[in-house]
């Protein structure tokens, strides 16, 4: 299985799924309103990496974190 | 690796003075600290932080790398948790044997860090904890699951 987990603000318990490649993912979440509009503002990372392609395969065991926009400091 | 977190505003005497004394005989000429202090605007309180460290050590050693290039050294620390008006939540510095060299770094630094560290900013009001999305910058490659 893959983790996926909601970092920051998105405030939702992580969940598992089982998928091959990122786009998956997206067809997965794509009839969940609520999530939708986080998905429009949060980049990807897949085992800590940031992401910008959902042409990726995933594997069990690996990570798939959302990250929301960021404000440090 | 230089990246401290604390839970809490940050003890900004402390850790200046102790990177200093760290640094003094390493042979720099430029020890150029930038600290942020919360300020007291549209009723807060204070600030709090969430902070998603493994990307945040991968991104701050990257940077470190190159500041090497240069001849430099970066330092950080940051707050996770409430930070409340009138202290710190977060302080950079570099160092470097050039002042020039040094001056640009910590400007192009704490840019990047508004820009790309995975770190979460929430207003405090009345208590509650409201997260600062107008305040906030979507990461590179935003979007990709809408």
């Amino acid at each position: 299985m893959i983790k996926v987990e909601f970092l920051g603000p998105i405030n939702k318990e992580a969940i598992e799924v089982d998928i091959k490649k990122l786009s998956d993912l997206k067809e997965l979440f794509k009839d969940d309103k609520e999530l939708q509009s986080w998905l429009e503002i949060c980049a990807v990372a897949i085992n800590d990496t940031l992401v910008d392609s959902l042409d990726i395969e995933v594997k069990d065991k690996d990570k798939i974190s959302l990250l929301p926009p960021v404000c440090g400091g | 690796m230089s990246l401290e977190l604390y839970e809490g505003s940050l003890p900004v005497e402390k850790i200046l003075s102790r990177w200093y004394n760290d640094m003094k005989d390493k042979n720099y000429g430029a020890f150029i600290p930038f600290v942020g202090i919360v300020r007291d605007e549209d009723g807060i309180s204070g600030l709090s932080f969430d902070i998603y460290e493994p990307i945040l050590e991968s991104w701050f050693k990257s940077w470190q790398e190159k500041a090497k290039k240069e001849g430099a050294y970066l330092l950080m620390a940051h707050s996770k948790g409430d930070v409340l008006n009138h202290t710190s939540s977060y302080i950079s510095a570099v160092v470097s044997p050039q002042r020039k060299v040094a001056l640009k770094l910590i400007n192009d630094f704490v840019e990047d860090f508004k820009a790309s560290a995975p770190i979460w900013k929430y207003d405090l009001i009345d208590g509650k904890r409201v997260y600062a999305k107008e305040r906030s910058m979507v990461l590179k490659g935003a979007g990709l699951l809408k």
